[in-house]
């Protein structure tokens, strides 16, 4: 299973990059919305599946899954949330501000020094 | 200690000289400045008897004792020669720029503050035995003499003077540092006498040429050698007294003074003879050559004296060569580097004074052109007979300090054909013929100088001032120079036992250890040697050619003046590194985040897919591997068919959806994968970031027509297919090694026992590693607010105000 995954991520990844290199701004941010997926499933699945129970203490259980990589996503899944929200107003703004979501044209001027 | 500070002493005075400018407005600043090497020079004279014995003084003042860096203030021979030298033309110079520059229209606490700064500097260039103090104040000769040469800031020629030499001097103090470095490191020591002191063992070095050119560099460019000695005539548009003292008797000299160090140590390599010996000479040949094509007086004296530095570096050269030949003492050889000392004193007086009465030239007439001057010799007959005595004496004329140095020159390269190791006989023949030919130019543009400024018919209409005899007090130190000129020429053994003879002990340890060992009497008349035919050949040839001037001043016309070493620099620092590199940089720096996040992820996957294929990392191992259930599939089945909605939607709403989608099969792969936790945290977030990208989907563009159909771009593919594989290969090579347990274990085992909780990730976020949930929680909050802020806050159009 942890093989078939490294290949969904490595598609996930791949999927996520074509987009951030897209024009437009919103697409620029689905893409890291899908990065930030590949990421999550990647430590998952780094961390390995073994083990049977979800890892909440109950009777006659021992066979837990690791618990460190989902503590560590579930910060990082908050994290990027914040990060995507922050990301999306500032493209709005941009939007309202320059008119256009189009990254080739947000270059700023020829002779900035 | 005060040995020391006396380094220190016109730094510290500097700092006084605006308060003296600003409020003391009725005395010339100069004056004040002025005790201050007339203090110097008091107090190195009094070392003169115990050096000129042979002894040495040293002092130290500890700057960074656990590196091994201080300040020290080493007297020698070498060194006290150059400190005198220093604060000796130094009062002359003051004194002379005190009726040189107007106190009511200069800003004169600058000035001084400058030349009293390279003041320090140069004393501690000469002193200092360790070489990173050394270097400290080499650069600080540079920054001040940058200062100097731009003291006029508003004109262009200034500045760009001041740059060339800048960039110049400091480019090899850089390379002059490296040399340093490697040395101390083959010695492991940055003192300079226990360098010297292990000389043989340095020599087996595999570095030790690396280092010896590295500190020749340092010395050539800022000597004014060949190829680097361009920045010298651009100098010359500082005021005429730091031309004098900087770009004539001290600054210049100290590459000299270098090679004249560092002979005892590098004197053993065949390198070090052949490129201080042979860049000297070409220096002494193209200075001389060039001089005579100037038709500005400084520009004259300024290649007169790159000329006349690369005689005493050739000079250097070949006292280097005494070490290679047995009983060096008894053969010719031993001239060399008491020649070059000797010449080192005669040239400071002597081209002090011309530079000096340059300047007089142009303070009473306006004009340094020698086109338009011509005939002062009545009316300032004092400067003309100093301008003789200077230029007699720089020709190489009797009974001037020049001719005696000339003579002993001209023995000193007659000498290295004698010498048969590094291919001397055949090349060494060579040596005393271009040392001839250059003394005929010499000779020529010493009469040119003169003759052509103070003989002739005056052209009155041309100056732009009426010109009159110099005031007394600007005459007083180019008097006292040329006094100096004639004076070493009658008593030349007094000069020689007092100050040549110890000097030559520090740059020969090899074969002298006390100066009463060096056996050369200097005298004017020494018979009839081939040296004095040289001399006469010298002033015949000279004398015809100089008559006959303007017929053969043509053929520097003949030079093609696209092909000279200024148009190099000029094409290396405005052409190349401005145009050029621009043009490049533009050529990548193209302001476009897709072209740059390209770059970067392309590097990224080269360099991990390189180094897992280099290192041999890559290993796939289906061992440990948790079994794959059909339900699994369909669910990565739905995730991929998502994200390829995701990514070629035609219109941005299916898009989010498809996002949305893939979110939720991730929440469901979390659900499959025992992690409750992750699963409720996913979907809540998935649903309110959908929730955000629908509210900006309202008030966002739609994808444009060019974008409807996501344009297939085999560049973009490229890149995100590398980025895809490498992490598949990354992840598949790190489940497939791995080597050590996970810790998970320990918070099994105890968090019930030592945290008292029973779901062990909520455990792990709020108590074993608290502070992550902290900064995340800090993490949202900045989010939060600054989403508040972008929303809210607005600079109005005009004011700028929020």
């Amino acid at each position: 299973m942890e093989i078939l995954m490294a290949f969904v991520c490595g598609f996930l990844f791949m999927a996520a990059i074509y987009l951030i290199l897209s024009r437009s701004l919103l697409r620029i941010i689905i893409g890291t919305g899908l990065l930030s997926h590949g990421a999550h499933l990647l430590i998952l699945t780094m961390g390995s599946f073994k083990g049977s129970a979800p890892p909440v203490l109950s009777e006659g259980v021992t066979d837990y899954v690791d618990p460190v990589p989902q503590a560590l996503i579930l910060t990082a899944i908050v994290i990027s949330f914040g990060v995507t929200a922050f990301f999306l107003v500032l493209a709005y703004r941009a939007y309202q501000e320059l008119k256009t979501d189009d990254m080739t044209l947000m270059k700023g001027s020829e002779d900035h020094e | 200690m005060f040995q020391v500070l006396c380094i220190f002493i016109p730094i510290l005075a500097a700092l006084f000289m605006p308060f003296f400018f600003k409020k003391v407005r009725s005395i010339h600043t100069g004056w004040f400045v002025l005790i201050v090497p007339l203090f110097l020079v008091t107090f190195y004279a009094t070392f003169v008897p115990l050096i000129s014995k042979g002894e040495t003084v040293i002092a130290q003042l500890d700057w960074i004792p656990s590196l091994g860096i201080s300040f020290v203030s080493y007297l020698d021979g070498l060194s006290l020669l150059f400190s005198l030298l220093i604060s000796g033309i130094g009062a002359l110079v003051v004194l002379y720029s005190i009726y040189y520059l107007d106190r009511t229209v200069e800003q004169l606490h600058n000035f001084y503050i400058y030349l009293l700064m390279f003041m320090t500097a140069m004393l501690g260039v000469v002193q200092s035995d360790n070489m990173i103090t050394l270097y400290l104040f080499w650069e600080l000769t540079s920054i001040s003499s940058f200062l100097l040469i731009g003291y006029w800031f508003n004109r262009d020629k200034s500045r760009f003077g001041a740059l060339k030499s800048t960039i110049i001097t400091v480019g090899g103090g850089m390379l002059m540092l490296g040399g340093f470095v490697l040395l101390s490191i083959m010695g492991e020591t940055f003192s300079i006498r226990e360098l010297i002191e292990q000389a043989p063992e340095l020599a087996t070095n595999d570095t030790f040429v690396i280092a010896l050119i590295l500190i020749l560099l340092g010395a050539f460019t800022k000597s004014a050698q060949f190829p680097f000695y361009i920045w010298l005539p651009d100098a010359m548009e500082a005021p005429t007294p730091v031309s004098a003292y900087l770009h004539s008797a001290t600054m210049v000299k100290a590459g000299i003074y270098l090679v004249a160090r560092f002979t005892p140590i590098f004197a053993l390599s065949e390198v070090w003879v052949w490129l201080v010996a042979g860049i000297g000479l070409l220096t002494l040949f193209w200075g001389s050559f060039f001089a005579v094509k100037q038709t500005d007086l400084k520009g004259i004296l300024a290649f007169s004296t790159v000329s006349q530095l690369g005689l005493i570096m050739s000079l250097l050269g070949v006292s280097a060569i005494a070490y290679h030949v047995n009983g060096a003492q008894d053969t010719v050889f031993k001239y060399a580097a008491f020649a070059a000392i000797f010449h080192l004193i005669n040239h400071a007086t002597f081209k002090g004074s011309l530079f000096m009465i340059a300047g007089i030239v142009d303070h009473e007439t306006g004009t340094r052109d020698i086109r338009k001057l011509g005939g002062l010799m009545g009316l300032m007959p004092i400067s003309f007979t100093v301008a003789l005595i200077g230029s007699f004496s720089m020709a190489g004329l009797p009974p001037f300090n020049g001719f005696l140095s000339k003579e002993m020159f001209l023995t000193a390269m007659l000498s290295v054909a004698e010498f048969d190791l590094f291919n001397f006989t055949t090349w060494g023949v060579l040596f005393p013929i271009i040392a001839w030919i250059a003394s005929v130019f010499t000779f020529i543009y010493s009469f040119y100088f003169v003759f052509r400024t103070f003989t002739g018919k005056i052209k009155l209409e041309a100056l732009p001032k009426k010109p009159h005899e110099a005031p007394v007090g600007m005459l007083i130190s180019p008097v006292i120079l040329a006094s100096l000129v004639i004076a070493i020429f009658f008593i030349p053994n007094v000069i020689a036992d007092t100050f040549v003879k110890p000097a030559v002990v520090a740059i020969q340890p090899f074969l002298y250890t006390n100066p009463e060992q060096v056996d050369i009497h200097v005298s004017a008349w020494h018979g009839f040697t081939p040296e004095l035919f040289m001399t006469l050949g010298i002033i015949v040839v000279g004398l015809v050619l100089f008559m006959i001037l303007a017929k053969w001043q043509k053929i520097y016309d003949a030079f093609p003046a696209k092909l000279t070493l200024n148009n190099l620099y000029d094409f290396i620092v405005y052409e190349f590194s401005d145009k050029w590199m621009n043009r490049l940089s533009k050529t990548y720096m193209t302001g476009s985040i897709r072209g740059y996040l390209s770059y970067m992820f392309t590097g990224i996957a080269i360099i991990v897919i390189g180094t897992l294929f280099i290192k041999d990392g890559f290993k796939v191992s289906f061992l440990g591997a948790s079994p794959i259930r059909p339900s699994q599939v369909l669910l990565i089945l739905v995730l991929v068919i998502g994200t390829i909605t995701t990514v070629f939607a035609k219109s941005r709403i299916t898009s989010i959806v498809a996002l949305g989608a893939v979110g939720y099969t991730v929440s469901l792969f979390f659900v499959m994968f025992n992690a409750p936790d992750l699963a409720l945290t996913q979907l809540v977030i998935e649903t309110i970031s959908v929730a955000l990208f629908l509210l900006a989907f309202y008030h966002l563009p739609k994808f444009r027509k060019a974008e409807e159909r996501t344009r297939f771009r085999f560049g973009r593919a490229f890149v995100s297919i590398a980025v895809g594989v490498m992490v598949t290969l990354v992840a598949l090579s790190a489940h497939s090694q791995k080597y050590i347990e996970s810790i998970a274990q320990y918070y099994k085992d105890t968090v019930y026992t030592l945290a008292g909780g029973g779901n062990i990730v909520n455990v792990i976020l709020v108590d074993y590693r608290g502070f992550d949930t902290l900064f995340e929680i800090t993490v949202l909050a900045i989010a939060g607010m600054a989403i508040y802020g972008m929303i809210k806050l607005r600079m109005s159009k005009k004011g700028g105000k929020l």
